[in-house]
Parts: C-alpha cells; sequence; structure tokens
C-alpha cells in the first residue's frame, strides 16, 4: 500500500485518527460533566453506558484501534524527522514553530502515559485506593469514586498536568488536521489556527474544573 | 579572409523555411550514437539540451552552478518579445524584425534576425505549455506590454521575474530528459578547454568544481551556450560567476571572436557605495518614464540633502540636451549623459558616481499611491540595499555594464568556423548587432535553444560518422595536461596580491577607458595598461588551498586570467571600429548633438577576430553586412 | 535613512569550517573589521576572505552567486535564521546596516541530511533537482504546440501559478524546517502546475511522484510548524502544502 508509505497518506491517517480521538474527548468531557448534577447524573450515564453490553467492547477496540494508529505513525514520522536534521545548528532562532508543535511526541507520550493511567484508575479500578462501591439503585457509585480520588491533591495533579499536555498537543493537532486534510488557505489558515486554540482551550478548561472543584471544595471544607 | 555567414538567398519571407528544408536529417533511429556536449544550461543551453535530448540525441551537459535552474538568465526582468500581434496594434514579424535591424544600428545579419522574429511566436506557445504564469487579463488572454521605447505592446511577462519563469521553464524540460535518461548532467563542472581534433571540435576538458578533478569529455558536437562577458569591467550586473572563460578557451583554439567592442551599458542601476562593491544591481528602465534626471548645477551643492539644492540649482541634463525626448533618451545616450555630469564634478553620493532620478513631479501630479502601484517592488528594492526611501528622496542611479552583444562568430547554423563547434544565446555575435532592444536576450535564448540548433545540429551530424573520437588521442592527454599545468603555475607564484584586487583593477582600467565612451587615447591607455596587469597577475598573485578540492580561489583566478586576455581584444576591436554604432561609442565619431555617428562606408561588416597568441597581434577577418531588406539609415530618436 | 555616514563596525564572527564532506568542522572565530553599513553581507564576508588569503589562511567558501535574490545560490543560517531572518530577503541582499557595532554573528551551513556539506557553508543541493526531475514539469514536447491563447488562464489563477512560481529553490525552507523537510519547496511546483490547465492532466502522477522522491531523498516529513514560509526569502505561502496535500488526496480518490 503506497499511502501506507507516502510522505502524505501516513499524515492524513495521523490527521483523521487524531481528529476522531478529538471528537471523543468532546463527547467525554460532555459525559463527565454530568457529574455537575451530583451522584445521580454521572452513575446513571456510567449506568447507560454499561448496558450498551457488546457495543462497549466494539467501541473500545474502535478506540484501541485510532489511538494504535495515531502512535504508530506518530512515532514513526518523528524518528523519521529527527533523522532528516540530524547535526542542528550552533544557534538557532525560531520564527514560527511554536512550544506546542516542537513538543508533539512529548505530549503525546505524556498523553498515553496518562491514558494508561486514567483506564487503570477509573476503568479497570486496579489503582490502589480506589473506591469501588455501588450507590444505593445499585449502579456503580462513579460519583463517589471520583471525588474521593481527586480530593487526593497529587492525584488531581497528574490529571491537571496531563490536561495541559491535551491543551499544548490539540492546540497544534487540530489546525493541523485542517491543513493535512487540504482544506486552508492563506484567508482561513489565521482562524483555523485560533479555532483550533479555542477547542484545546475548551477541553482544557472544562476537563480541569472538576478536579479542581472537588479539590477546591474539600480544601474548604 | 572574408567571412560567409553561409545565410540562405532568396525572399527574406521564406528564407528560414527553405533552408530547414534544405537541412540534412539524421535517421531516428541513429540519433542516439550521436552525443552532443552542451556547455552551460540557462535559456540558450538549457532549452537546447531539453530539445536535443528529446529527439534522441545523447547529451551532456554542463554548468558552473549547483543546478541548472540557476543560470544568469533568471535576472532578466522586463519580459520577452514576440510578434503575436495579439493587441491588434500593427505588430508583424516583418515589424519585429524591422526593429531589430533598426535598434542594432544595422550591424546584425538580415536573415538571422528574421528566422529570430519568425520563430518568437512558438516561444510564447513553448512556455505557455510548459506552464511559465504568465501575465493574464481577467478574461483570461495573454498580457503585453510596451517596452523599451517600442511603439508596439509585443512584450510577454511574468511579474518582474520573467527571465526566471522562463529559465524554470527550460530547466523543467530539461529536468524531464535528465530522467528520462537523454541528457546527463554535470553540476559544478567548469569548462577549461575545447578539444579540437585534426581541425574539427571533439571535446572539452572539465574541472570538476566539487572535487578538483581535471577530466576531458568527448562527444562528436560541442555546444557553447556560456553567456557575456560584461564583467570584464569588474562591476556589472551580471551575475558574479559570468565569465568569458569557456568562449576564450574556445577562441585560443582557433573560434573566431566577433565585434567584442559591442557591449551594453543600461543607464539606471544602483550605484556603487564603495570599493568593497562586488556587483550591481538593475533597475528596470520604465522608471525612467516617470522620473526626471537631474544633479546640482554647482558643484558644491552636491554634497547637500536635495531638498536643500533650489529648483533654480537643479540641472534636468537630460531635458536640457535632448528636449523632444528629454528623461525617455535612448540607452546609450542616457548612459553617456549620466557618466559626463558625474565627470564634470556635479555627481552625486559616494564618490560622486550617481545622478537623481526624482519622481516628486509625478507624485505630485499622480499621487504616491499610482507611483506606488507601477513600480512599488522597484521602489522597495532600492530601498534594501540603499535604506533610502525613493518617494521621499530622489533615487541615485549610475549606469552599469549589462549585455554583451558581441561573442563567437558563428555562420547561419550557428557553426562556428571551428566545425563542430557551435555557438547559442549571448555566447555568440549574431542578432543584436551593436544594441540589444528591451525584451530581445530572452528571446534569442529561447530561439536558439529551442527552434533553431535543433535542426542545424543536424544538418552537421548527418555529415559525420558518430562517434569518431577517443579520449586516449593525444590532444586530449596535451589539453588536461595544459590545464592542470595552468593551475599548477598560478599557485606556485605566492605573490602578494589577491585576485579580487587585480581584478578590481582591471575593470578600473575597463570602464575609464573603454566603458561608455571610447576613445583613440583612452583605448590607447587601456591597450598599455592591460599587460601590465596580466604581467602583475602572472607574477604577484596569490592563491591559497590546493588544486584537488572545491576552491573557490582557483575557479576565480582562471577567470580574471582570461579576462586579463580579453580585455585587450574588447579595446583592440574597439580601436579599430572607427565609427560610433550602438553600445559602441567612440567620441571623435559623434554628430554634434551627441549622436552616434556610424561609418557604413568602411565598417558596415562583423569583426571577427583570430587568436594569434598572447600579447600578439590577433587577425583581423571581416564578413559585410548586406542589407536588402530595411534601408541602412541613420538611427534617429529625434 | 542613512546619509552614508563614515561610521564603520567591528564585527566578530563564528563560522562554521569544515575542509571536506568527510571532515569534522567546527565553529572558527574571526573578526571583521571597519564593515561599512552600506555594505551586502556576503561582501563583508569578501572582504574577510580577503585578510584570510593575505595571511595564507584557507578563505571561506560560500555559495553565491547573482547576488540580487533570484539565482537562490547563496545559502548560509546567520544567527540560526536562513538568510538572516530579515523579511524576503535572501543573505546576499542582507545589509550590514541591520547590525550593530561589536555584534557576534553565527554563519553555519544550510543543515539537513538530505543537504550534506561539501566545505564550510557550501552544501550540496542536488536532492532538490531530482524532486523536480520525479514530475516537475509538464510532459510538452518542443514545437508542436497550440496557440498561447488557445488556453484560457483567468488572472487569479494565473496570479496564484505565479505566486507558487516565485520559489528560487535555494533550500532556505529545508535548512529552517525543524524536520529538514523540502515539502514548501515541493508543493510550490505541485501547485503552480495544479493551478493550471496545462498541468492538470499529470497532476495526480506528479503529485505522487514528487512527495515519493521527496522521501527518498531523506528530507523529513511536513508537521505544520510552518518555520518555512517564515524562512522563505520570497515568502512561498504553506497554502500551497495544504494545496499539495488536497492533490494527493484527489489523486488517491481517483
Amino acid at each position: 500500500m503506497q499511502i501506507l508509505k507516502s510522505v502524505v497518506g501516513r499524515k492524513v491517517f495521523m490527521a483523521i485518527t487524531g481528529q476522531c480521538m478529538v471528537l471523543f474527548a468532546v463527547v467525554h468531557l460532555v459525559g463527565n460533566s454530568s457529574i455537575f448534577v451530583g451522584p445521580d447524573g454521572i452513575n446513571a450515564y456510567a449506568k447507560h453506558l454499561h448496558d450498551l453490553g457488546p457495543l462497549v467492547w466494539v467501541f473500545r477496540a474502535g478506540l484501541f484501534a485510532l489511538v494504535s494508529t495515531h502512535i504508530f505513525f506518530g512515532v514513526q514520522l518523528t524518528l523519521e524527522n529527527s533523522a532528516a536534521n540530524p547535526a542542528g545548528y550552533a544557534v538557532k532562532r525560531q520564527l514560527k514553530a511554536t512550544f506546542a508543535s516542537s513538543t508533539m511526541i512529548w505530549t503525546g507520550i505524556t498523553l498515553i502515559a496518562f491514558i494508561v493511567f486514567h483506564l487503570l484508575h477509573f476503568t479497570a479500578r486496579t489503582l490502589p485506593g480506589v473506591v469501588k462501591g455501588v450507590d444505593a439503585l445499585g449502579r456503580y457509585d462513579v460519583f463517589t469514586m471520583v471525588v474521593t480520588a481527586f480530593k487526593n491533591g497529587g492525584i488531581s495533579c497528574v490529571y491537571l498536568v496531563a490536561m495541559a499536555a491535551l491543551f499544548l498537543h490539540l492546540s497544534h493537532g487540530i489546525q493541523s488536521f485542517f491543513q493535512t486534510m487540504g482544506w486552508n488557505t492563506d484567508k482561513t489558515q489565521c482562524s483555523i489556527s485560533m479555532i483550533g486554540k479555542a477547542v484545546a482551550f475548551i477541553l482544557l478548561a472544562g476537563y480541569a474544573v472538576i478536579p479542581i472543584s472537588i479539590l477546591a471544595s474539600a480544601l474548604i471544607k | 579572409m572574408i567571412l560567409d555567414g553561409k545565410c540562405p538567398t532568396g525572399p527574406i519571407e521564406t528564407t528560414w523555411d527553405k533552408h530547414r528544408f534544405d537541412l540534412k536529417l539524421v535517421n531516428p533511429a541513429n540519433k542516439r550514437k550521436y552525443k552532443i556536449i552542451m556547455v552551460g544550461t540557462g535559456l540558450a543551453g538549457g532549452a537546447a539540451a531539453a530539445s536535443l535530448g528529446e529527439l534522441g540525441y545523447n547529451v551532456e551537459a554542463f554548468c558552473y552552478q549547483d543546478s541548472p535552474r540557476r543560470a544568469h538568465s533568471i535576472a532578466a526582468q522586463g519580459g520577452i518579445n514576440a510578434a503575436k500581434n495579439y493587441p491588434n496594434d500593427g505588430d508583424s514579424i516583418y515589424r519585429l524584425f524591422y526593429d531589430t535591424i533598426k535598434g542594432g544600428d544595422f550591424r546584425a545579419r538580415e536573415a538571422d534576425v528574421w528566422r529570430l522574429a519568425q520563430v518568437s511566436n512558438n516561444i510564447i506557445d513553448q512556455c505557455v505549455a510548459q506552464g511559465v504564469p504568465f501575465a493574464r487579463d481577467y478574461a483570461g488572454y495573454l498580457d503585453n506590454r510596451s517596452f523599451g521605447g517600442a511603439q508596439v505592446s509585443r512584450t510577454f511577462f511574468a511579474r518582474g521575474q520573467t527571465g526566471q519563469q522562463l529559465l524554470l521553464g527550460a530547466y523543467s524540460a530539461l529536468s524531464r530528459q535528465i530522467k528520462a535518461g537523454t541528457v546527463k548532467m554535470f553540476n559544478r563542472t567548469e569548462m577549461l578547454d575545447l578539444i579540437v581534433i585534426d581541425g574539427v571540435a571533439k571535446g572539452i576538458t572539465v574541472r570538476d568544481m566539487v572535487t578538483g578533478e581535471i577530466r576531458a569529455h568527448m562527444g562528436d558536437a560541442v555546444c557553447l551556450a556560456t553567456g557575456g562577458y560584461v564583467n570584464v569591467f569588474y562591476l556589472s550586473t551580471n551575475a558574479m560567476g559570468c565569465s568569458v572563460t569557456a568562449n576564450w578557451k574556445a577562441h585560443k583554439k582557433g573560434a573566431y571572436f566577433a565585434n567584442p567592442c559591442y557591449t551594453q551599458i543600461h543607464p539606471t542601476c544602483i550605484p556603487q557605495t564603495g570599493d568593497h562593491q562586488s556587483k550591481l544591481t538593475l533597475m528596470s528602465e520604465s522608471l525612467r518614464n516617470d522620473g526626471r534626471c537631474w544633479v546640482p548645477k554647482k558643484k558644491e551643492d552636491c554634497g547637500k540633502h536635495p531638498s536643500e539644492v533650489a529648483e533654480d540649482d537643479r540641472d534636468y541634463y537630460l531635458e536640457r540636451k535632448y528636449p523632444s525626448f528629454g528623461n525617455l533618451a535612448p540607452r546609450d545616450i542616457a548612459s553617456r549623459a549620466a557618466k559626463e555630469q558625474c565627470d564634470d564634478g556635479r555627481g552625486v553620493g559616494p564618490g560622486g558616481r550617481g545622478v537623481y532620478l526624482d519622481f516628486a513631479g509625478s507624485i505630485n501630479r499622480l499621487g504616491e499611491h499610482t507611483i506606488k502601484e507601477r513600480y512599488g517592488n522597484l521602489f522597495e528594492m532600492y530601498e534594501k540595499i540603499t535604506d533610502e526611501n525613493g518617494y521621499k528622496r530622489p533615487m541615485r542611479m549610475y549606469p552599469a555594464p549589462h549585455y554583451a552583444m558581441g561573442g563567437l562568430w558563428v555562420d547561419y547554423n550557428l557553426m562556428s568556423n571551428v566545425p563542430g563547434l557551435f555557438v547559442l544565446g549571448e555566447a555568440n555575435f549574431s542578432v543584436h548587432g551593436a544594441n540589444r532592444l528591451g525584451a530581445s536576450a530572452l528571446m534569442q535564448g529561447l530561439a536558439d535553444g529551442y527552434f533553431v540548433i535543433p535542426y542545424t545540429i543536424g544538418g552537421y551530424l548527418a555529415g559525420i560518422k558518430p562517434g569518431d573520437y577517443s579520449l586516449d588521442h593525444a590532444e586530449v592527454k596535451k589539453s588536461i595536461e595544459d590545464v592542470k599545468a595552468t593551475n599548477n603555475k598560478m599557485f606556485a607564484l605566492k605573490g602578494k596580491k589577491t585576485v579580487s584586487e587585480i581584478y578590481r583593477a582591471l575593470g578600473k582600467v575597463m570602464w575609464e577607458n573603454v566603458g561608455m565612451a571610447r576613445s583613440d587615447e583612452s583605448l590607447k591607455n587601456a591597450l598599455k595598461e592591460i599587460p601590465k596587469l596580466r604581467e602583475e597577475f602572472w607574477t604577484n598573485v596569490n592563491i591559497s588551498g590546493e588544486g584537488g578540492e572545491m576552491n573557490q580561489q582557483l575557479e576565480n583566478a582562471g577567470r580574471v586570467a582570461d579576462f586579463l586576455e580579453f580585455a585587450e581584444l574588447l579595446s583592440k576591436d574597439a580601436l579599430t571600429r572607427e565609427e560610433s554604432c550602438g553600445g559602441h561609442f567612440r567620441v571623435e565619431h559623434q554628430m554634434p548633438d551627441g549622436e552616434a555617428m556610424r561609418n557604413d562606408a568602411d565598417f558596415c561588416h562583423v569583426a571577427a577576430w583570430e587568436f594569434k597568441g598572447v600579447g600578439n597581434e590577433p587577425e583581423l577577418h571581416k564578413e559585410p553586412l548586406k542589407f536588402d531588406n530595411v534601408h541602412l539609415a541613420v538611427r534617429s530618436y529625434k | 535613512m542613512s546619509d552614508h555616514t563614515t561610521n564603520t563596525m567591528n564585527l566578530t564572527l563564528h563560522v562554521w569550517r569544515q575542509k571536506g564532506p568527510n571532515a569534522t568542522g567546527k565553529l572558527e572565530t574571526y573578526e571583521a573589521k571597519h564593515i561599512s553599513p552600506d555594505m551586502s553581507f556576503l561582501e563583508m564576508v569578501d572582504e574577510v576572505n580577503e585578510t584570510l588569503i593575505k595571511k595564507g589562511a584557507d578563505p571561506i567558501a560560500f555559495d553565491h552567486d547573482c547576488r540580487e535574490g533570484i539565482c537562490g545560490m547563496c545559502s548560509q543560517v546567520v544567527n540560526g535564521v536562513p538568510h538572516g531572518g530579515q523579511d524576503r530577503t535572501t543573505v546576499c541582499q542582507l545589509h550590514m546596516r541591520s547590525f550593530k557595532d561589536g555584534d557576534n554573528i553565527f554563519i553555519e551551513p544550510w543543515r539537513a541530511r538530505a543537504f550534506p556539506v561539501i566545505k564550510d557553508l557550501v552544501v550540496d543541493r542536488s536532492a532538490l533537482d531530482t524532486i523536480i526531475q520525479a514530475g516537475g514539469y509538464t510532459s510538452c514536447h518542443t514545437g508542436g504546440i497550440p496557440d498561447g491563447n488557445a488556453l484560457l488562464i483567468p488572472k487569479p489563477e494565473a496570479d496564484y501559478a505565479m505566486d507558487a512560481a516565485e520559489c528560487i529553490g535555494c533550500g532556505a525552507c529545508v535548512a529552517g524546517c525543524p524536520n529538514g523537510s523540502a515539502m514548501l519547496f515541493t508543493s510550490a511546483k505541485v501547485a503552480q502546475l495544479a493551478a493550471l490547465p496545462q498541468g492538470r492532466a499529470e497532476a495526480a502522477v506528479r503529485v505522487n511522484a514528487m512527495t515519493e522522491a521527496l522521501k527518498d531523498c531523506g528530507f523529513g516529513n511536513c508537521t505544520n510548524h510552518y518555520e518555512c514560509q517564515a524562512s522563505c526569502p520570497k515568502g512561498v505561502d504553506v497554502k500551497f502544502i495544504a494545496k499539495l496535500n488536497r492533490e494527493y488526496l484527489k489523486a488517491l480518490a481517483n
């Protein structure tokens, strides 16, 4: 398959898989926000998801495929890129490249490490200190699990750092998607870049507000 | 000896078609057996290599740059002429032919110029097909403009970078042939000798500029498309690497050098700022449409800010001397007038080498916006180089050598007097006579490359046996040894002067004595000074490093050594031509109003010089010029 | 606005010196004295070279030719930016007035795996030729071409193609790219020809062949830093990279 070797083809895979994950992140944030409704909100949401049965596994498999593809090409392209520019300059001044664009591989690695942590933490619930109860209606008590976890400053910190990485990754990644798909022109470039950063910021703010509010209320009490 | 250009006879309209039919053809199956050496890959060489490769010949092409895309054809700004008559303003092949003959001051061959005008239309079509983004109007038709004082709009252009776009077109065609394997490209390779076996050109000796290797390349024919020689003046608008070397080496091996004294000086270039300067930058002549040239009347005003010089104290010298043409006087007249003012001590800017080109009047009349629309990029370029704002303060301009009309002598088939040696583009002398019209250089390069040489070289090759050469020939070994010996000799000198110092001194001698206004005295002075500099070079130059590696000093030294020999021939030709015509102006031969005065009775000929040894008197051969179609008349721009 | 003052400046240069392709190089320090602000950057290097030659030392090798910003031969990274970082300016058109007396100036060659150093500041850029040879042309023959006005190309399209065709092939985009990618260079040619009817016929073949060549030459991949556009002395826009990507996807669909 020529496309799997092409300098553009592989980027298209990166772009599409990345963008699917952005969509997932948006949906996931909307779902998570039900925590602000209280135990009934998020516990009901969690039950709905579990009631999907085998579909959950189909969905998880899909996500796994997206993430793996994204990682595989991301690592491959990055290795190729550093091989293509091996010497480096004694003095180098960047004109347009940003901290975010230069650190995609590191924010990416941070995110994958976080995803593993997050899955072990809230999905498999195998990490020490996770509260694995059920609520009065016999549903998984996600609310208590999350609130208890985030009252721990260290855990909240891990989540916040990961969300900062997500912000950096997406502030470059979203506008990059439009460029790679060839939908950019000189007129749209600036606004697409702004929109990309705005979406990244909304995700950052949306996700960060959960641990921050829990931690803050715990601290106030 | 009287030379014969072998021009076809009969009605001029039919000459090229008839000649093409008369030329012998090479059987398609046999073409690949012939190897053609192409030196230089600018407009002429690149177009020729691509076209010959496509025909099936086996081509080896050489350039000194790191890529064929960088030849100095790239720097042409204005445009390319063609007799398309798209604007319906009365242009025709005949008119382009007529204008070129007249513009060249009746010193070019009629048949060659006719052919150029005839194929000019094919060039535009060819370039469009290659994807050259010529300017278009909103309906999608090709746009034209009037250029260089022409009365019809026949100039096609691609922004201010027409030369670049045409060269990239030729380069793309060449790239396609390199990929197809018909052309083998040698970048960073400089020709240092022509190999002539039994009187026939059969190869070249080159130096690989990366490894320093000296080696020979043999072929059935050798084509030189190696550009012009005005870098003999040191400061010119040519690229740093442009040299006379390839032509001079061919000349030393027997090829006649024709009309070397025909050099064109461009009136509007950005003046020199000091001795450190390495090159002059040309500004499009179109600026003179809206700018007025002046210098202070009084010498003591020259150091003042121009705004402090009162209107009455300004000398609008072109308007004063040429009331009817004013600031639009032809290139040679405008250039000479500027130099006269500066020689009179009334020049402005560093070293007093400059005249003002003032846009204040036009800005008042038309508004800065209109001027910006017309010349915005030129004002930007001016500011980048001089740090002065041309809208607020008059620009400073000075003439600079720009183009060489002279070159190796060729017949109608573009073959020199050495059989098998063809010369294309600026490197030959053929179509511009004593003066080249604006937007005609690109036209000639591409005409020779795409539409002339592919036919005429076939006529030669059809008559010879392919592959009739050998790298083991004694002449080949001798050529390689000679090149090596010259290089070693230069390294061994270990003198005190750098190559640039001697080159700069040569430039001064040439510019002062053989530049715009030449006199018997100045030319004799040059002929006295040049051998001294040559002597100094060959006793006191210092080149460090070694030959077996990249050595840019050695490259320069070789080129300067050739200029030091060639400069003498140029001066000699100028001294011999006792008339003024086009780019050659002898102060002894002028009309009372300063116009050039031709001497058709004695000098209506091509002067082709034969090399007789360094420092020895060259032998002059004449090719008489006949004008059957354009009436030989005084060129008048009144 | 200068009044051509005679104020000169003294500078300290740190120049990459490398004897040959396989030699190890290092930065050497040179003093550039009495430099006029009206000099171009390359004329300043010329002056330094003259003093080196007089001392019997090897002058700094560097590529240059037209010295008017169009041939694309000059190639120096000045203080960490290809061509010195002045907007739309090649290093041959950079003037010393943009430096101050006492400045330290770092001069390095283009750096990328696809551009091996030949000597000092001279690198081998033939990989760019290889990319063009892969498909940067229309396969038209010499002669037998219909009239130039047989194809109507509206001004906006012609202008778009011309914007792309401004590329001088200097390689600054590669030198500036953190990934050593020649995507801007490649895209400029792909976009120019894809925008014109003459070039459409081969558009699909061209984009595949040229991007393939780019990879084979050892250039990196584009990760949309846009450092190339900022480094480009002709201001070639990254919108042409988007156009290349579009052409690639179109070719895929066919």
